[in-house]
């Protein structure tokens, strides 16, 4: 299942990149692949933004407005004037 | 080293579950290392035993759910007590782990908790729960609780370092968005690997040599998958819902001859089930049917619902001629108001989601809400019109 198109912030700058494998490691939708030494981006539209690869890419080659996928988070945002977040804290309910 | 070999006696410290006052430590003088806890009036059901290490005596936990698990997942789901659904932050086991067994990183969500030693049985292994504040690993995660630096804390205040001689840490793939692998390797010396996805691949990919095929590593979000999160789209609903509903019910008063009491009880219960109706389509049938609804964004998979479910509707109404939309107008307005409806609730699914992104969600709320907000008014203004008509 694929989310909407050319949406994604992911930016990847190959220069940077060391070859790990974190990033393939990571993400949970395929988005990279390894090959010749260095990650390449394969399917841009796959990512859903949760920060993962650029958290634990070492040597600071990925970046990615990470937050979450969630209406009710971006529409509650929108009218507290905050950030997009899920209400789950320690006094009020969550969706998790 | 074995940990086993180690004799409770020879414990310095008084072994202590993280962050409640229970004493784990048997009484004195046993020598068996895998015994019944001392205090079973502070012990959870699901610990089944102690095990010594360097560090202090650790919980042995089963690897079977019962039926008060299955309950407290299944209310969990439903928002009942969902908050305080949680186990105590802290080291345990399962089986008879020694110093070579592998440490499992997890969340101390009570429903994540049991998903994981529910599919560890058979094997000896270590547990290392995380407080995330009762919430699953992937929120967490997103949160920052499952993050570097509670991994870091914890590890060192259950002197991990004490119970196994390896230094690897294996977390759940969903856990990444939270942790930087390479810092918690520089802060305290053990190397974070990433297992798989899903719980139910852990026997496997440990038999691989800690290695995850690439379908271990992939996020589904299957049928069942969907199904069990539509309670959670529907329970913090419920008051809006009865709200409209009961507004609705009571509007329908209006008529010709002023507002009567006979026409709330002819038309009240039937307005009222057409919008929850409605709202359902957004948030029931949107996520059965998720991968089968036209469209990529949410709001657009929710309006077909509703469109659908219009159909439906008007079709029984034709055919049973059970006067479901009083009129013609009625019927206008209920294609404005119930699509919309299903198209915001359907929306809303997309926090449940496992491929949203925000960036994705942000542009479709930016074109979704403004049309239903439109929908629902032009909806409203008829169906209060077709009360007098």
């Amino acid at each position: 299942m694929y989310y909407l198109k050319n949406v994604a912030t992911l930016a990847y700058q190959p220069e940077l990149c060391i070859g790990c494998g974190r990033c393939a490691e990571v993400c949970p939708h395929g988005v990279f692949v390894i090959g010749e030494g260095k990650a390449a981006v394969i399917d841009r539209d796959a990512c859903m933004e949760c920060g993962a690869c650029s958290r634990n890419c070492p040597a600071g080659a990925l970046s990615v407005n990470a937050g979450v996928g969630c209406a009710a988070a971006v529409l509650s945002g929108f009218f507290r004037k905050t950030a997009p977040e899920c209400g789950c804290s320690d006094n009020s309910p969550c969706c998790g | 080293m074995n940990v086993e070999s180690k004799n409770v006696d020879s414990e310095p410290i008084i072994p202590r579950c993280a962050c409640c006052t229970t004493d784990y430590r048997s009484s004195a003088g046993e020598s068996d290392n895998v015994q019944p806890p001392g205090q079973r009036e502070y012990v959870e059901r699901w610990v089944t035993g102690m095990i010594s290490t360097p560090s202090g005596n650790v919980p042995v936990v089963g690897t079977s759910l019962d039926f008060a698990d299955r309950m407290g997942s299944w209310k969990a789901r439903w928002g009942i007590g969902r908050m305080d659904y949680r186990v105590d932050p802290g080291l345990y086991a399962v089986g008879r782990p020694d110093a070579e067994s592998p440490v499992l990183v997890t969340a101390n969500y009570k429903l994540t908790f049991d998903t994981l030693r529910s599919r560890l049985g058979g094997l000896d292994a270590w547990i290392l729960v995380l407080d995330t504040k009762g919430i699953n690993v992937w929120c967490a995660a997103g949160k920052g609780t499952f993050g570097t630096l509670e991994l870091i804390k914890r590890v060192s205040e259950v002197r991990l370092a004490g119970v196994v001689s390896g230094r690897k840490l294996i977390l759940p793939q969903l856990g990444a968005a939270g942790i930087s692998a390479h810092l918690v390797e520089k802060l305290c010396g053990f190397r974070v690997v990433y297992g798989p996805v899903r719980a139910s691949d852990l026997t496997e990919f440990l038999e691989r040599g800690m290695k995850a095929t690439p379908e271990m590593r992939r996020i589904r979000f299957t049928f069942h998958d969907r199904a069990v999160l539509i309670p959670v789209e529907i329970v913090p609903a419920l008051k809006y819902l009865a709200g409209i509903a009961l507004a609705l019910a009571l509007l329908s008063g209006l008529g010709p001859g002023g507002y009567g009491v006979e026409r709330i009880v002819h038309r009240g219960p039937v307005e009222g089930a057409l919008f929850i109706c409605g709202f359902l389509a957004g948030s029931a049938f949107t996520p059965l049917f998720l991968p089968w609804l036209p469209g990529r964004a949410f709001s657009l998979k929710g309006a077909w619902s509703g469109m659908v479910l219009m159909l439906v509707i008007t079709a029984c109404d034709v055919l049973t001629k059970a006067m479901i939309f009083e009129n013609t107008l009625s019927t206008v307005a209920w294609m404005l108001i119930i699509p919309a409806t299903a198209s915001f609730a359907g929306m809303n699914f997309t926090g449940a989601s496992t491929y949203t992104s925000l960036s994705g969600v942000k542009k479709e709320i930016r074109v979704a809400v403004p049309l239903q907000a439109a929908f629902a008014t032009v909806g409203i203004i008829l169906w209060i019109v077709a009360c007098f008509v």
